[in-house]
């Protein structure tokens, strides 16, 4: 704990908090009896009010405290939980993530204050008399903080426990902290130091005493040792004389008898001072489980054992049979230690889907009452682990497509009911590990895709020439087109026309796929398949001309032989028949202007990307690679047929072939030889 | 002392207090090469080296060093220099890892060289900035012309070469 800013681990903990309350609300409003939710929604209140007190979030506390004191009503059956207090409820938990943020809460407060009326207006005269019990309740616990107001300054003696320094406790950062806040007349005390024999230097003998001013609170003092004060000796003294001594601090406390709402806000100036120093943005953190960092540090350790090993083999020289096998051996541990390590690594860098899958509940119960419609998620498949990376990149996506399919998808409850359906619409979210990806789906049992439409719509912004025929699958592909919105009215939650082509770029950017079929009229399926982590890929390796190349394996769909009479013959158009479809081809060997001669044999890798194919023609296939994925220079960045570049078993570089570019590229040249003939 | 400090943005030499500079020295062709020796991160053989293809030609290649991936630079390219045409190893041939800063990311760069000299300090006093006339090279490549002994090294201005050479294309 100690290196770590309390404040940034107090927001990550909120965060948690609040999501976990979340998720109670959300069931909450599927069970309106159910004591179990109350009591965790109520529960996760009283939690935030307390630790937000203690980490000086004042606005924060003050506001839960009285969404608290609302489900402590509920608790005790003095008022019945309603939908509408849930959505009130969820509408105040944003707010309490505002206040987690910016701690005084200054901008938001007219919010806050907002909110709080309604929830006084819902609990009516249930909630007055709580209310002003809690008011006296606020008033009783500021009272001897305010009491002490009338002094000049604080004596400060403290002695830390002996064993502080053993638990990691620096007494010069607890000095340095009390000088910002403008310690004065620091003073030693060596009473306890024993004989130099007797001396322990582990343990702490030293104590301190010193003079602070008064426009510090004594809870600013007592932050100063907030991880040691309940082993610690420490006494805070007043000092000095009342009369004048109601300093900066002494404007803010007195409001603690003013409405609770207005205190929070009168709170700011020294919430202020505090925290400014402190609102350094937080850095990225990962929860790890414990089991998982011993298996790393179990193979960490037999790494350190397998290389004495080869330590002493070495220094005893490696001659002779047994030499060698024992080298052979050392080699083989080294290995499977390596494969462990990376596999233990990459399972760090997991988190359950669950996670991302949370956000979207309340996603969908705001859309639900936003667009008038009934909406039920199911979501499954929650345990699937993804890459952090992965999962955070993937959340504005599938807001989208979420978005899109209970604005477009679903239907209204008067048009479910007249197609024969149930009335509330369902939304299915699961995610599934296949192989090295992992497979997300969004199933609505809306509408569907009009095809008409989506046609209709495509000539209408030029995309496709009237009368073009399209298979069914590539007329879907269109809604992935820059610029294409099927939406005749755009309403706030989606229809701006941005969206479907950004969504295929994102999810093309984490090398994924997106994939979408439709049934007019019981609904779409849209599959997102992502690759499970970004740092290793199974790569193909192919020889062009003297270089050599890894094709994503995830992306090849076929290898063909192209034939010497059917290289010629294919000369003028390159475009190869595969299974009644031609698929266009590309000569690597001409793209990358080798200068060699080509194989007499050469070999097609078809690669494909959502419904379009195209051939790779390369050199040689020299087979499967585990490729570890390692970004060009900035130098290089901005050549577009590479995504990156690996190292081969030799120490060799071989470059990594960007799929999503090289398609396009054999699309277009498609297209020009299409407008050609 | 008649150099003018402020010839480009970014293109001042570091000398020290003393008017001295520490360098590495190479040649490039016929020419001899200067780069502050605080920036070169190592001297290797030659590697084998991966080219990009469709890459500008200053930086056509990559090589694996120490589990990086990094450009080989061929300095040739910016002195309109003929490209080694047998492309023929020299066992005196040696790439200069340097790391420098290209628009504000720390960058490492192989420099191809055909022999590599020596650490050497250089002193301000024999060194001018390029004569605008006269030079077949474009002048903003160069940050300063050091004059020694029966021969003038020459300090790229690195950053502008890459710059210009690598990104544009």
């Amino acid at each position: 704990m100690s290196g770590q800013d309390p404040i940034a681990a107090f927001r990550v903990e909120a965060g948690e908090l609040l999501d976990a309350t979340e998720q109670a609300l959300l069931d909450l409003s599927h069970d309106l009896e159910s004591r179990a939710l109350i009591d965790t929604v109520f529960r996760g209140m009283h939690t935030l009010k307390g630790s937000g007190a203690m980490f000086g979030f004042d606005a924060l506390a003050a506001f839960t405290h009285h969404c608290e004191t609302t489900f402590d009503s509920v608790r005790k059956g003095l008022i019945p939980a309603t939908a509408e207090l849930v959505a009130l409820t969820l509408a105040a938990m944003d707010h309490m993530r505002t206040l987690v943020d910016d701690r005084d809460g200054s901008s938001a407060s007219a919010v806050g204050e907002d909110l709080l009326a309604r929830l006084h207006a819902l609990l009516g005269n249930a909630h007055a008399s709580a209310a002003t019990l809690s008011d006296g309740e606020e008033a009783s616990r500021v009272g001897p903080a305010a009491s002490c107001l009338g002094h000049q300054s604080w004596h400060v003696t403290f002695r830390l426990p002996s064993d502080a320094l053993t638990n990691g406790t620096n007494p010069l950062i607890l000095l340095d902290e009390l000088r910002d806040l403008g310690g004065t007349n620091l003073a030693v005390d060596l009473s306890a130091v024993p004989p130099l024999d007797e001396l322990d230097p582990t343990q702490c003998h030293l104590g301190w005493a010193l003079d602070l001013p008064a426009s510090v609170t004594r809870e600013e003092i007592e932050d100063v040792f907030i991880f040691v004060i309940d082993d610690m000796e420490l006494s805070i003294e007043a000092i000095g004389n009342q009369a004048e001594a109601v300093g900066t601090s002494g404007d803010a406390l007195p409001a603690s008898e003013d409405l609770p709402i207005k205190n929070s806000s009168q709170v700011v100036p020294v919430a202020e001072a505090r925290g400014s120093p402190l609102s350094r943005p937080a850095s990225e953190s990962v929860r790890v489980p414990a089991d998982r960092l011993d298996l790393l540090m179990d193979r960490v350790g037999e790494l350190v054992i397998v290389q004495s090993r080869l330590a002493q083999l070495t220094s005893n020289g490696v001659s002779g049979p047994a030499g060698e096998l024992a080298l052979r051996s050392i080699s083989e541990e080294v290995e499977r230690l390596a494969n462990e390590l990376r596999d233990t690594m990459m399972v760090l860098r997991m988190v359950p889907i669950a996670s991302l899958f949370g956000r979207f509940r309340r996603l969908v119960h705001d859309l639900a009452r936003e667009t008038g419609k009934s909406i039920e998620l199911e979501t499954d498949g929650e345990s699937t682990e993804i890459d952090k990376t992965v999962s955070e990149r993937l959340a504005d996506p599938i807001v989208h497509l979420i978005r899109n399919s209970c604005d477009h998808g679903l239907e209204t409850e008067e048009d479910r009911i007249a197609a024969g359906k149930s009335p509330s619409g369902r939304l299915r979210l699961s995610a599934q590990q296949a192989g090295g990806e992992v497979l997300i789906t969004i199933e609505d049992d809306g509408r569907g895709i009009s095809r008409e439409r989506v046609r209709a719509k495509a000539e209408a912004n030029g995309l496709i020439q009237p009368g073009q025929v399209l298979s069914d699958s590539e007329l879907l592909q269109l809604i992935f087109q820059p610029g294409f919105s099927t939406a005749s009215q755009i309403t706030n939650l989606s229809g701006r026309g941005v969206g479907m082509d950004v969504v295929k770029r994102t999810i093309e950017g984490l090398r994924g796929n997106i994939d979408m079929t439709s049934e007019p009229g019981k609904g779409s399926v849209i599959t997102l398949r992502i690759p499970l982590t970004l740092a290793i890929i199974d790569g193909l390796l192919v020889r062009v001309g003297n270089g050599k190349y890894v094709i994503p394996l995830a992306a090849v769909e076929e290898c063909l032989e192209l034939s010497l009479e059917e290289d010629i013959r294919s000369r003028g158009r390159s475009m190869i028949q595969l299974r009644e479809r031609l698929v266009p081809f590309l000569r690597l060997r001409e793209l990358f202007a080798t200068g060699t001669r080509p194989d007499p044999y050469q070999k097609i890798v078809v690669i494909a990307t959502g419904g379009e194919r195209v051939g790779l023609v390369v050199d040689q296939i020299i087979g499967s690679h585990q490729t570890v994925i390692k970004s060009m220079s900035s130098l290089h960045r901005s050549i577009p047929s590479f995504s990156g570049a690996t190292i081969l078993g030799d120490g060799g570089v071989a470059l990594i072939l960007d799929v999503v570019q090289l398609v396009a590229l054999g699309q277009s040249h498609e297209e020009r030889l299409r407008a050609a003939g | 002392m008649q150099q003018d400090e402020n010839l480009a943005a970014g293109s001042a030499t570091p000398w020290d207090d003393n008017g001295q500079l520490e360098v590495l020295t190479f040649d490039v062709g016929d020419e001899r090469l200067a780069v502050e020796a605080v920036s070169i991160r190592e001297i290797l053989d030659l590697l084998p080296e991966t080219p990009v293809p469709g890459a500008p030609d200053l930086v056509a290649s990559v090589v694996n060093f120490r589990g990086k991936i990094i450009p080989i630079a061929d300095l040739r390219v910016a002195f309109g220099m003929p490209r080694n045409p047998a492309e023929e190893a020299h066992p005196d041939h040696r790439i200069v890892v340097i790391e420098t800063e290209i628009d504000g990311e720390p960058l490492q760069i192989g420099l191809r060289s055909d022999k590599v000299h020596e650490v050497t300090i250089l002193d301000r006093a024999d060194s001018s900035e390029p004569p605008v006339l006269g030079m077949r090279w474009r002048r903003e490549f160069v940050r300063e012309l050091v004059r020694q002994p029966g021969s003038v090294i020459v300090i790229p201005n690195l950053p502008t070469i890459f710059t210009s050479l690598a990104e544009a294309a």
